[in-house]
């Protein structure tokens, strides 16, 4: 009996942990495996060395889902996290009609990603959105059809998406904005910090932890991001906007080359890690420093 | 206790035993409109024969769903009785060994399906390098066809092109008009698709065949290659700025209203003029894209895969059948748009563009033009296939020069296979 009282906690545990190291690692490992493998329609298990890697790079539309990534991501975190910031501080002025207004922010996260590529792709269509309703009501030079310009439509994704992610980021920072203690802002005031420097110096240094969540959400986000450019412009024109993990699954699903995908999905892997496995750790260990 | 375990066991067992006979699980993405009809066809069919239909349908993303779901489904050593896949693919499954022993090869052989079917169509039909059969064929869908508007021709006095040179004459005039000369939807699997039938028209039979079938990377990278890829660069002027990412049936509706005057589309395009109640050479033309003798085919297609247990065996079995009755071949194809796959299936009940496919489809094969689409998956490795649609794609949706593509080209294609 005490054995079970003591062991109960564990006990409980241990089916979805169990669950979770099969279908997460586990299947990281089958993937990394199958990478190294000639699968191509069916997975098939003799090694095969690192030539899907050596496939994987050379392929020029690699190259461009690459490229894509990283300026989605930048642009998509850098803005998201500014635009938060800034609707957050708005709304923690004790403003009137806080609640409706934060309601209408938040939203868009309330809707799929799929939903919001399907509304921007009318929106920014040239034939029949912003453009077209620009040069209706009379700016006949007015352009604007990054949607169908290869080069610029990454960027059509990046406005969705931030769209979407930044009202989301508004409500962890306000969470966290509300957690500051008022009597240091107090205490700030008293001392002569004008409103700017409350704010620069002392309440956004202390909500590290909440850079912190919000910048490994939207990492996640952007680089899982599959639906949103699917729907939006499906990687296109041409090739233009394609992203890892579209090029992904057309490789696994539509080109019967799962070694290959397996290669890339794996370079995704690498990537998300390479970014927020140190990021966790400095922040992680400072936390421990404190204890 | 005994008699209890016996009376749950025959409670629960009931339900099976009433079932016996032929069993099939089919997997499929015919979810839409005429499809969904067509298909209902072979249910009907099926379950008339006292067989026991489980359907399996995966919607979405143009087949891409439903390959997934397939895929877990032989991993898990669990495989439907049958699945629509098509071409090469066929082939490419039973090098894995997820097909022999060929249950419907029997079938097949006492039907005499080699005297059903054309030479062409049966080949791809086969597996064990052409021994046994282990699809069996639903239609054939033509690629290479222009469907145009009439109203808008006729008031322009534009007849139907019978040359690359004719269609961009008459383009011109058209674009000087104000009028959209080719509706199009810029998805890589059309911008495939039109310059699959422009490789065939401007390169020819043997041309084509040497590129998209053999993948000979010389062909693909000939000067011949590079006046195809000038054709699509003027094909591109003659599309509308809201064309990336259309979907192909919004610009079919573009020609109907006559908002545009082209549209190169396979014939399942004929679908959306059927719905919209118009007419063959009433409302609008259909003709094949110019070409000499050409004609580039799309065979829809059931795969067979092995399986265990006797009524799952005799349910692929009646199935295989039943897709190659008459019947089901003539019925199935009017809703579909496309021409049955079966040689002897009268075409007195179907449409005129039908009825030119099928001459048409006569005339080719005597010759030598009948060839399979790449665009659609019936030719090539789908690596190599996806490798030569990409450049494709890029080509026409960026400032490319043709020189620079077709050396994209030809890399490519080694690159991927």
């Amino acid at each position: 009996m005490y054995w079970l009282k003591r062991n109960l906690p564990r006990l409980v545990i241990a089916p979805s942990f169990g669950v979770i190291a099969w279908f997460v690692y586990g299947f990281i490992f089958w993937t990394i495996y199958i990478s190294f493998t000639k699968s191509k329609l069916l997975p098939k298990y003799e090694l095969w060395g690192i030539d899907q890697y050596f496939r994987l790079w050379s392929m020029p539309r690699w190259h461009v889902a690459v490229e894509n990534l990283f300026i989605f991501t930048i642009l998509f975190i850098i803005l998201c996290v500014f635009i938060g910031i800034v609707l957050a501080i708005l709304l923690d002025q004790k403003i009137r009609a806080e609640g409706f207004l934060r309601t209408i922010y938040l939203y868009p996260m309330a809707l799929s990603f799929i939903v919001t590529g399907t509304a921007w792709r009318w929106i920014l269509n040239p034939s029949l959105g912003i453009e077209k309703f620009a040069q209706d009501i009379g700016f006949e030079t007015f352009t604007f059809d990054w949607l169908v310009t290869p080069g610029m439509s990454i960027y059509t994704i990046v406005i969705a998406g931030v769209w979407q992610s930044s009202g989301f980021i508004m409500a962890i920072f306000l969470a966290g904005l509300r957690s500051v203690d008022d009597e240091i802002i107090k205490a700030a005031k008293i001392d002569g910090a004008g409103i700017v420097s409350v704010y620069t110096k002392i309440i956004l240094p202390m909500m590290r932890p909440v850079f912190m969540s919000a910048i490994v959400i939207l990492v996640h986000l952007a680089i899982k991001s599959y639906d949103l450019v699917i729907a939006l412009t499906a990687g296109g024109p041409g090739i233009s906007s394609d992203m890892p993990a579209v090029f992904m699954t057309q490789m696994a699903f539509h080109r019967s080359e799962i070694g290959l995908a397996s290669a890339s999905a794996i370079m995704m892997f690498l990537t998300v890690s390479a970014i927020v496995v140190p990021y966790l750790y400095s922040e992680l260990k400072r936390e421990d420093d404190r204890k | 206790m005994k008699k209890i375990i016996i009376a749950i066991l025959a409670i629960v067992l009931a339900p099976t035993l009433s079932y016996a006979g032929s069993k099939a699980e089919v997997l499929h993405w015919w979810t839409s409109g005429g499809e969904a009809k067509a298909l209902q066809v072979l249910k009907d069919n099926f379950a008339a024969q006292g067989g026991e239909w489980k359907d399996m349908p995966v919607a979405g993303g143009g087949g891409d769903a439903a390959m997934q779901t397939l895929k877990a489904r032989i991993v898990a050593n669990d495989a439907p009785a049958a699945a629509q896949i098509k071409g090469p693919t066929i082939q490419a499954y039973d090098r894995e060994g997820v097909v022999a022993p060929y249950n419907i090869d029997a079938v097949a052989k006492a039907e005499g399906w080699d005297k059903l079917l054309s030479k062409q169509v049966a080949g791809h039909m086969k597996c064990d390098n052409g021994k046994a059969y282990c699809a069996a064929p639903v239609n054939i869908h033509r690629i290479d066809w222009f469907w145009a508007n009439k109203k808008v021709l006729d008031s322009n006095g534009i007849k139907m092109p019978t040359s690359w040179d004719e269609f961009n004459t008459a383009a011109d005039k058209l674009q000087a008009k104000g009028i959209i000369p080719l509706a199009h939807g810029s998805q890589p699997w059309q911008d495939a698709t039109v310059f699959e039938a422009v490789a065939l028209g401007i390169g020819g039979n043997k041309f084509y065949k040497k590129a998209f079938v053999d993948a000979d990377v010389k062909t693909l990278g000939s000067s011949t290659m590079v006046k195809i890829f000038d054709q699509m660069r003027k094909l591109k002027g003659y599309t509308d700025p809201g064309s990336p990412g259309r979907d192909w049936n919004v610009a079919t509706g573009m020609v109907m209203e006559g908002k545009a005057a082209f549209q190169l589309m396979g014939d399942w395009a004929k679908g959306e003029f059927a719905a919209a109640g118009l007419k063959p050479d009433v409302d609008y033309y259909c003709a094949s894209t110019p070409s000499n003798n050409g004609y580039l085919y799309n065979v829809d297609s059931f795969i067979f895969f092995k399986i265990k247990g006797k009524e799952k065996v005799e349910g692929q079995k009646l199935l295989a059948s039943l897709i190659m009755g008459k019947e089901f071949q003539k019925v199935f194809n009017i809703y579909k748009g496309s021409i049955p796959a079966r040689l002897d299936v009268p075409m007195d009940d179907f449409d005129k563009c039908a009825k030119k496919s099928n001459a048409d489809l006569n005339t080719a094969a005597k010759k030598g033009g009948l060839l399979p689409s790449f665009a659609h998956g019936m030719t090539l490795e789908l690596g190599v296939k996806g490798a030569i649609q990409d450049v494709v794609t890029e080509h026409f949706n960026s400032n490319m020069s043709s020189q620079d593509a077709v050396k994209k080209l030809s890399a490519a294609v080694k690159a991927a296979s």
